[in-house]
């Protein structure tokens, strides 16, 4: 089977000589819910910066995105099936509305006109922000922003979904919605979180990065539970309800995800 | 956090709200232009455009007292600007004062040309003001482009637009975490200023850093350099009528303003 991601030696350090990725190296197969988990400063975001090609040209080691190799030539391709969705969405959101926002991959994919708005009406009704086409940014709610910036990157209709810190800053309903509507979507994702309850919820598997390598690679019901390896790495065992499993993914067209 | 201060849209239907920004845009400019154009003794010209201003606030259905609050606020600045037009121009003096050797001396000339500046400064925010709370700032962005205003230069200010309430909160929080340090008073000017400066300094700092960060989320959203938009505009044809009427309406104060100060 074609990976969906592949990952072989990559390494990369900042411009000041921080190395934040050191050798790392896995594969995600396609449709797979994986959570990366890691202290602060362990290389989550530069690592997500890789794999859609944000970061590109500095490191060694190399990147495969569903077989295709993450190169000079193939990085707008890649770009577009790897949907980036950044901590702030004060960062994603940058435009005067909530429609230009949305509309902004599909448009600079070179889509046609009517394909654009097809696009901007499903991805805000897949995460339930229909009718917020004409708001501003800062007229929403963190939450609602956080949906609209899942939405952006839904428009680009991405293969692959890299989420960073997903939950950051959100109520317990903000973010019970929010766990929802990820597990409804059907495409392949990388979860950044330090928020363990979603990543037990939402992810069967873990990768645990600790300065900037990959220290451990599993199940998340046995990583998760493993007080000394989540000590040793700065992370904390969840308190955790019974072991609930994330259900079936189902396709994310409908708009009843979010009531 | 609310920036009623910084948003100055009021949600609408009126005519004047539903009118393409373009031609709202358009008009103000004209409006500003003929205004600022009329001479200083053309009262008649002044009382229409001020007519045709209060007239729109109307049809906007915005409450007078607060349009005539906000167009207030340019006045102290106009009048320090021209307050020394009274005393400067040549004419029969109205008033006069003497300072040991100098006399100081109010004109008519110059009386006449002060009242004017105000007028028009007070007309042109009006008007100015007008426009903005019936149009929301995304639509005369679109105007802006619309009217071939080079794109980089509404991307900017977009883009500023956009951050200027991020901005404002991060700078409240640095604010906060200020005041939560600094507790009593007695505290010099000196510390104040560094305080200040480090202020300003980190959030530079964190501005800087977030244009990079948005950058990263433009890449990853297939921006190549051009920044491109779906044109939503469409003129109707209340928009051709209010644009004839007012073009019309804007030549006859220019030509009123003329003729009252002496031939064309
Ligand atoms: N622009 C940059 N320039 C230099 N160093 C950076 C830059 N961005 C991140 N780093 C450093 O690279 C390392 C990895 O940072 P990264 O942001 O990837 O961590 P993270 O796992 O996402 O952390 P967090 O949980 O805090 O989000 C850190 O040591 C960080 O200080
Ligand atoms: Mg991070």
């Amino acid at each position: 089977m074609e990976m969906a991601v592949r990952v072989e030696s990559l390494r990369f350090a900042y411009p000041d000589g921080r190395v934040a990725l050191d050798g790392i190296r896995f594969a995600i197969a396609p449709g797979e819910k994986v959570a990366v988990v890691g202290p602060n400063g362990a290389g989550k975001s530069t690592l997500f910066l890789h794999l859609n090609g944000v970061l590109h040209g500095e490191h060694t080691g190399r990147i495969w995105i569903a077989g295709m190799e993450l190169t000079d030539k193939t990085l707008r391709q890649v770009r577009a099936r790897v949907g980036l969705v950044f901590q702030d969405p004060d960062d994603q959101l940058f435009s005067p509305t909530v429609f230009e926002d949305v509309a902004f991959g599909p448009l600079h994919m070179g889509l046609p006109e009517e394909e654009v708005r097809r696009r901007v009406t499903q991805a805000l009704a897949a995460v339930g922000m229909l009718g917020f086409e004409d708001k501003m940014p800062h007229h929403l709610s963190l939450g609602e922003r956080k949906r609209i910036a899942i939405a952006t990157v839904l428009a680009m209709e991405p293969d692959i979904l890299l989420l960073d810190e997903p939950s950051a800053g959100l109520d317990p309903r903000a973010r019970r919605n929010l766990i929802q509507l990820l597990q409804r979507l059907p495409q392949t994702m990388l979860v950044a979180s330090h928020d363990m309850r979603l990543v037990w919820e939402l992810c069967p598997r873990t990768l645990i990065l600790d300065a900037g390598r990959l220290v451990a690679d599993g199940p998340t019901a046995v990583l998760l539970q493993d007080e000394a390896l989540m000590e040793a790495h700065g992370l904390e065992v969840p308190m955790l309800a019974p072991a609930p499993r994330p259900e079936a993914p189902i396709p994310h067209t409908i708009s009843a995800v979010w009531k | 956090m609310k920036h009623s201060f910084l948003d100055r849209y009021r949600e609408g239907t009126s005519l004047v709200h539903r009118l393409d920004p373009r031609l709202k845009l358009l008009g103000t400019l004209a409006f500003i232009l003929v205004v600022t154009n009329i001479p200083a003794r053309g009262w008649p010209a002044f009382l229409l455009m001020a007519g045709l201003a209060l007239l729109l606030v109307r049809l906007a259905e915005v409450p007078l007292l607060e349009a005539l609050k906000r167009s207030s606020i340019a006045l102290p600045f106009a009048g320090v600007v021209a307050v020394s037009i009274p005393f400067t121009r040549a004419g029969e003096a109205l008033w006069q004062a003497r300072l040991g050797s100098w006399t100081l001396s109010v004109t008519d000339a110059g009386l006449a040309l002060f009242l004017s500046v105000m007028v028009k400064a007070w007309l042109a925010v009006l008007v100015s003001g007008l426009l903005v709370a019936t149009t929301p700032f995304p639509k005369l962005l679109k105007a802006l482009r619309a009217l071939h205003v080079p794109a980089a230069l509404v991307s900017t200010i977009s883009f500023m637009y956009r951050y200027l309430f991020v901005l404002v909160d991060e700078a409240m929080c640095i604010q906060t975490a200020r005041e939560a340090r600094s507790v009593g008073p007695g505290r010099t000017v000196w510390w104040r200023a560094r305080v200040l400066g480090g202020m300003i300094g980190s959030l530079f700092i964190r501005s800087y850093e977030r244009s990079e960060r948005i950058y990263a989320a433009m890449l990853s959203r297939g921006f190549a350099g051009e920044i491109r938009s779906l044109d939503q505009m469409s003129w109707q044809k209340r928009d051709w009528l209010a644009g004839l009427g007012w073009a019309v309406l804007m030549a006859a104060a220019f030509v009123l303003g003329r003729l009252i100060a002496g031939g064309l």
